[in-house]
């Protein structure tokens, strides 16, 4: 039977394609005029290229951490194109001056830059290598005073916004990744839902990185006012090559009192060849701030990168805030992933759920690693922790590392956790029963990860297991 | 229906069946008795295509084709259906879903259209009440948190949803109270008919009561030793194994000192 399971779990990655199109590129390296060039590049205002120069001259202190448990190469940071852009002709007017190539692109990819397929319900910001090329439904949003665009524009047309909190919920100054994107960023998506509002359709950004040698660098900011409501997808692929490529993204999230923020990602970037030949090196802080009665829910399935390092994490400061974790996270062939959360809780009856759900195929290698911290001003704070493992073959690991810190005695804590294998008992049964194995081994994840997939919007859910059953071929060992 | 001829299989390299040769007719239904370690669950096991299990020779006719060669999945599409012994658990997947998905997959190898979602559940309900399943337990994960007697029953519902052409209870009658002893044979009888055949692999002679067999056959180290109609069940609940052993050692001998 191993044979099957690993035949499972290596199928092609099927999203590989480079698309050949005119990039506006600057030169590798990482110094104070690469800086200058983005930011001016991109009309910055000097508060912005402060913040950049600020972080940048940081980060030259900084060491690249080692405590998470995955191995590779030593990264040359100065060896890095940090801007790339598809050249375009002339500023767009409409969503219908997108380079025909690269609106093929995104279709190939299943994402549609047509605002007349009003089907799908979901609003796409299209990030392409570094630069953001298209948002839809902006009008239709902007009625209710929803801003969502770009990041660049939102510079320019929001300055006081970003200005605001920006940096606010990851500083800087925060980890070694964090601030190498605080120095570089080049484009990302930004989003306020005003007072009250409950956005209309969910909103999505969908990234792609296509030029070799580049990095991408991304950052999300998305701030719900008092009151409002949104539901944001986050979906990435790039082309298979044969060097390691770094995506080194930051994520802010900012709820106001009363609001709520639904944060679904399906990470596919390219995980590299069966030897473990390429892929991305996924290095993302994502984190939000929940204040009074807002609520904060990530979920996240992960099955791309050569490399995951990944926490979204929620800062529960304003009492009666939820914060909520929900993840799937798979690792075939040589795939390494160390991901997990952290839950921070300050205010009063602060409440946290941690869902996580590893699965390790071939010799991927999964840790999940989560911190949940209550503190002393956490008068009546919960926490409700799960993380299960499941093994497939047996040349695959799974690592748990919970990290617990509690400084108020009224604190509720459960953590529960278990790892599994698929057996051959479970294989057979279903075998036995006519279904083929390959559907077995599908079936039996995708039962694993149920209590996350419902958390994910309808069509994510779909989408993701059919993503898992991809990711698992021919890993039925 | 089922010809299985001098059969030698076994697990982990240790030889279990020793030149086993059965026939079970269309419609019949045959009981295979014996003591721990004859041989029983090897050869429910063997004749269902489990992996471990390895056959070294004879041969597995089953309505003509050869069994031996089709792999797992094959074998249950063609009509062959194992009541497992131990059912295992696959958390998060419905019943239902794993259900449908079975059945669709065998309709699709015969050829018939898939059932759509309506259709299977007016199906599955119907089953249900064969076998006193509540409908709550269709949502409810395949065997996750089953009572050993409810996992038992949903074996039994299955083999009623797939409609199997051969259906092997392995020991699907231990740990089984007297009701569910009952719902289990009432389930197998409803199956019963001109064109089903049923192997009955059973320790006891109990379930027996209510799922009268055709014929009874004694497994003893890895061979049918003796065999006959449905008294011999009853001959053997009284006597004990130990009788026919001592009647097999008997006859070895006797033909060991004819061979002389």
């Amino acid at each position: 039977m191993s044979s099957t399971i690993e035949q499972i779990a290596s199928q092609e990655y099927k999203y590989g394609f480079v698309t050949d199109i005119e990039a506006d590129q600057a030169p590798p390296g990482l110094n104070e005029d690469i800086i200058r060039l983005i930011s001016a590049k991109k009309n910055e205002p000097e508060w912005m290229l402060e913040f950049r120069l600020k972080a940048l001259r940081h980060w030259f202190t900084m060491k690249e951490p080692t405590w998470a448990n995955v191995t590779y190469g030593p990264i040359d940071y100065q060896a890095i194109v940090y801007y790339s852009a598809p050249k375009q002709k002339k500023k767009l007017n409409s969503l219908d001056e997108v380079d025909p190539e690269m609106r093929a692109t995104f279709a190939k990819l299943g994402i549609s830059l047509d605002e007349q397929k009003r089907l799908s319900g979901v609003a796409v910001d299209a990030v392409f290598d570094s630069v953001s090329v298209a948002t839809t439904f902006r009008a239709e949003l902007a009625k209710v005073g929803i801003i969502f665009c770009s990041f660049s524009d939102a510079v320019q047309k929001h300055p006081d916004l970003v200005r605001k909190y920006l940096g606010s919920v990851v500083p800087y100054t925060d980890n070694f990744f964090a601030t190498l994107n605080a120095a570089v960023f080049t484009d990302g998506s930004f989003c306020y839902i005003p007072k009250g509002v409950r956005c209309p359709m969910e909103l999505s950004t969908y990234f792609r990185i296509n030029s070799a040698g580049t990095g991408q660098f991304e950052r999300t900011l998305i701030v719900a006012d008092e009151g409002a409501t949104v539901s944001y997808l986050e979906g990435c692929t790039a082309p298979m090559r044969d060097e390691n490529q770094l995506h080194a993204a930051v994520v802010e999230l900012v709820a106001l009192d009363n609001a709520s923020i639904k944060y679904s990602t399906v990470q596919n970037w390219y995980p590299g060849d069966k030897e473990g030949k390429g892929g991305i090196y996924n290095f993302v802080t994502k984190r939000g701030k929940a204040f009074k009665n807002a609520k904060l829910s990530w979920t996240q399935v992960e099955t791309g990168s050569a490399i995951t390092w990944k926490y979204p994490s929620c800062i529960l400061q304003g009492d009666n805030s939820v914060g909520e974790f929900y993840s799937v996270a798979l690792t075939n062939h040589r795939q390494q992933a160390d991901t997990g959360t952290k839950m921070i809780h300050l205010g009063k009856n602060t409440r946290s759920t941690i869902v996580s759900k590893g699965i390790s195929a071939g010799h991927g290698q999964q840790t999940y690693r989560g911190e949940v911290k209550i503190m002393k001003s956490a008068e009546g704070a919960r926490n409700y922790s799960q993380c299960d493992s499941l093994l497939l073959g047996d040349k695959c690991g799974a690592h748990t590392f919970p990290y617990i810190e509690v400084r108020n005695s009224t604190a509720k804590m459960e953590h529960e956790a278990s790892t599994s294998k698929i057996g051959e008992d479970q294989l057979f049964y279903c075998q036995q029963r006519g279904i083929s194995a390959e559907d077995a081994v599908s079936m039996i994840v995708n039962g694993f990860c149920r209590e996350v997939f419902k958390e994910l919007p309808m069509e994510f859910a779909v989408e993701a297991q059919k993503l898992l059953g991809v990711s698992l071929e021919g890993s039925v060992g | 229906m089922l010809d299985i001829k001098d059969l030698y299989a076994g697990i982990d390299g240790k030889e279990i069946l020793k030149g086993l040769t059965l026939h079970v007719g269309v419609g019949e239904v045959h009981a295979i008795m014996g003591p721990n370690g004859s041989g029983k669950s090897t050869l429910a096991n063997v004749l269902a295509g489990r992996p471990k299990y390895e056959v070294r020779s004879g041969s597995v006719l089953f309505q003509g084709k050869d069994l031996l060669t089709l792999p797992t999945e094959e074998r249950s599409r063609e009509g062959v259906f194992l009541a497992m012994q131990y059912p295992v658990e696959i958390p998060g997947v419905n019943n239902i879903y794993f259900l449908k998905a079975a059945l669709n997959a065998v309709r699709k190898h015969r050829g018939e259209e898939e059932l759509d979602a309506m259709e299977f559940l007016q199906l599955a309900r119907e089953k249900m009440k064969l076998v006193e399943l509540d409908e709550a337990f269709m949502s409810r994960g395949v065997n996750e948190g089953f009572s050993g007697g409810e996992k038992k029953r949903n074996e039994i519902f299955q083999m009623a949803v797939l409609d199997p052409k051969l259906a092997i209870l392995d020991e699907t009658d231990s740990g089984l109270d007297i009701d569910a002893l009952r719902i289990v044979a009432q389930g197998v009888n409803a199956l019963r008919s001109e064109r089903h055949s049923v192997l009955v692999i059973t320790h006891y002679q109990r379930l027996l009561r209510y799922l009268v067999p055709d014929f009874v056959h004694v497994l003893a180290d890895g061979r049918i030793v003796k065999s006959g109609g449905k008294e011999l069940a009853e001959e053997l609940e009284q006597k004990g194994y130990e009788w026919v052993e001592r009647e097999v050692a008997s006859s070895n001998a006797e033909e060991v000192a004819a061979a002389k």
